[in-house]
């Protein structure tokens, strides 16, 4: 029996010290650091214990600059990528032919390295000496004026972030709600159309409710995937996210972390943390709300 | 009589209705079709315009006349882009299979062995599937400079070969199989770990293959990480590789090289995932992970 106890553990010992030593102990050790005040990173010494980390992150403007664009990230790309994808999803189930040729193309973005596409998007958007670039070509069309997306206004930035996103977020959302929608009966249809009910009406009291639980689960990690964008944003604008003003939060912890304004891990922490308690927070209040909503 | 004729062209109204709707859900859906591949489409006719066609282009052009593939020779002459492809690929296969046996061997024990604290340890295991990679990547960059791991592939592969999800994946797997099929290895004289590597793995192949699939895309795309623990371009995966190319690349004007060397890392998996595309995409809305 001891025998058989220690071959278990055997077989679990790679997984476990793996786990051990690069998940859990790191997490202890995140909380350690952001109290550790004054930490140098090359004689390994602290000069105290306290808050201050925090409140260094609290008050820098960089930081700050990278809550805000990381908010008005969410709250453009969460709810457009989640209507445009139900929208979609409710197209290709009401079609048969070239449904499959559609559902395999959507979900290409998927299975792209979002560093190279990026670059794609960048083309697209920014004028050079040589050319205005795509959009530039369209936009005069309607006899706008140049506008330089990728080194220009911050709005016109944020704009092609949050389409990039977007772009890059539909394949995961659209895949979700198109099985969610699959796997309503048939016979609720068949049902409400005996009973003369309008389309509208089938989505509002068939449809919508049964896909409830998956389109929360979209809004939830849609929120948790957003809040942690940074990728997107060094594909399109460079890794010196901080001077082009389109820093992320997590931008901001790589950034103390490592690159040319690092070697802060104990700011980079603390970032992390208060990160991670917005998340946490976002999360829950998204949890509180599904529970009223969503029918199981 | 009567009665007759306004059912019928009530039917008509619906069907016209019935049309106009399929052409509005058809142009719908093919609006996005165009907006998902213009991207794909539009950096493979800048890789095979030449140099001298793109610039002097003010207006883009849709096509091109003379295409080439000049562009792909200086992608991967001009810069190291074989070196990045050689990293990437050496990675991908050592955390991918890595990945698997680790994976395997603890599914394996969670389903299949009893053990004291099973239960807990497996709870304790799926609990640390909510923590950030955010929060931890702080700590084993640090780990991984302090053990002088920086520019090495094991300070690149170790960290990533952990992954909660797919343990408890193949674990309810392995799960679905009947325990008679053990009984019976086990009267056979068979050992566990025989009956492991001969019943249970070709049982699950299906869902093994999903899992390396899922982790060769991951690895392929891994960003971040490879990032804070190499800063020598003889270690950069293709991702660091092509932002590398991008800052100081063939200069900044060379964008039809750029763009080929874009194309090159986009191939491989939009390949793999033309050939798996079923495996693929089961295994997204299963793993539920955003990419």
């Amino acid at each position: 029996m001891l025998k058989q106890h220690l071959k278990a553990w055997l077989y679990l010992l790679p997984a476990l010290s793996f786990l051990a030593l690069f998940l859990v102990y790191p997490l202890f050790d995140v909380v350690i650091y952001s109290f550790e005040e004054g930490y140098n990173f090359v004689t390994q010494t602290k000069l105290g214990v306290g808050f201050y980390n925090y409140s260094y992150v609290l008050h820098d403007p960089y930081f700050i600059a990278a809550i805000k664009n990381t908010f008005i990230m969410v709250i453009i790309t969460v709810p457009i990528s989640t209507l445009i994808s139900l929208l979609i999803s409710l197209g290709l189930s009401s079609i048969k032919p070239l449904r499959k040729l559609f559902q395999t193309v959507y979900f290409l973005p998927y299975v792209t390295n979002t560093l190279a596409v990026g670059l794609v998007f960048m083309i697209l958007f920014k004028p050079t000496e040589y050319t205005d670039g795509l959009m530039n070509m369209i936009i005069h069309l309607f006899h706008g004026n140049t506008i330089d997306f990728i080194n220009g206004p911050y709005w016109a930035k944020m704009l092609v972030l949050c389409l990039y996103i977007i772009w890059i977020v539909m394949p995961f959302k659209i895949l979700i709600l198109t099985s969610a929608l699959a796997s309503v009966p048939e016979q609720f249809y068949d049902a409400a159309k005996i009973d003369g009910a309008s389309n509208f009406m089938i989505f509002r009291k068939i449809t919508l409710p049964l896909i409830s639980p998956s389109l929360f689960y979209l809004i939830i990690t849609g929120f948790i995937g957003a809040f942690k964008e940074y990728t997107n944003a060094v594909a399109l604008f460079g890794v010196n996210l901080n001077s082009e003003g389109m820093n992320t939060i997590v931008g901001y912890v790589y950034d103390m972390l490592y690159g040319d304004s690092g070697g802060y891990p104990s700011y980079a922490s603390a970032a992390a943390i208060i990160l991670f308690f917005i998340v946490l927070s976002i999360t829950l209040i998204n949890l509180s709300i599904s529970k009223k909503k969503v029918v199981y | 009589m009567k009665d007759e004729l306004i059912l019928k062209s009530n039917k008509k109204t619906s069907d016209n209705k019935k049309i106009v709707r399929k052409i509005i859900i058809y142009t719908f859906l093919s609006i996005w079709c165009l907006i998902v591949l213009f991207p794909f489409y539009w950096m493979i006719l800048s890789s095979i315009k030449s140099y001298s066609e793109y610039n002097a282009e003010f207006i883009p052009k849709f096509i091109s006349l003379e295409p080439t593939l000049e562009n792909y020779r200086t992608a991967f002459t001009l810069v190291p882009l074989s070196r990045y492809f050689l990293n990437t690929i050496i990675f991908t296969v050592i955390t991918t299979s890595l990945m698997m046996i680790v994976t395997t061997l603890a599914a394996f024990a969670f389903s299949r062995l009893e053990f004291k604290g099973k239960r807990l340890v497996f709870t304790l295991v799926l609990a640390l599937m909510m923590i950030p990679t955010e929060l931890v990547v702080i700590t084993n960059y640090t780990t991984m400079v302090n053990l002088n791991l920086r520019n090495t592939f094991t300070g690149l592969i170790l960290p990533s070969v952990t992954s909660v999800f797919y343990i408890y994946l193949l674990k309810e797997n392995f799960e679905q199989i009947p325990d008679s099929l053990y009984y019976a290895a086990k009267v056979d004289g068979a050992s566990d770990f025989k009956y492991l590597t001969r019943i249970m793995i070709p049982i699950a192949r299906p869902t093994i293959v999903s899992i390396l699939i899922l982790k060769v895309i991951e690895c392929w795309n891994s960003y971040v990480w490879p990032r804070l623990v190499t800063d020598n371009p003889d270690y950069y995966l293709v991702s660091n590789g092509i932002q590398e190319i991008r800052q100081n690349g063939f200069g900044r004007e060379n964008i039809p090289a750029m763009m080929a060397a874009v194309v090159s890392i986009s191939i491989p998996l939009i390949i793999l995932f033309l050939i798996f595309r079923k495996q693929i995409m089961t295994g997204v809305s299963r793993s539920g992970t955003k990419g």
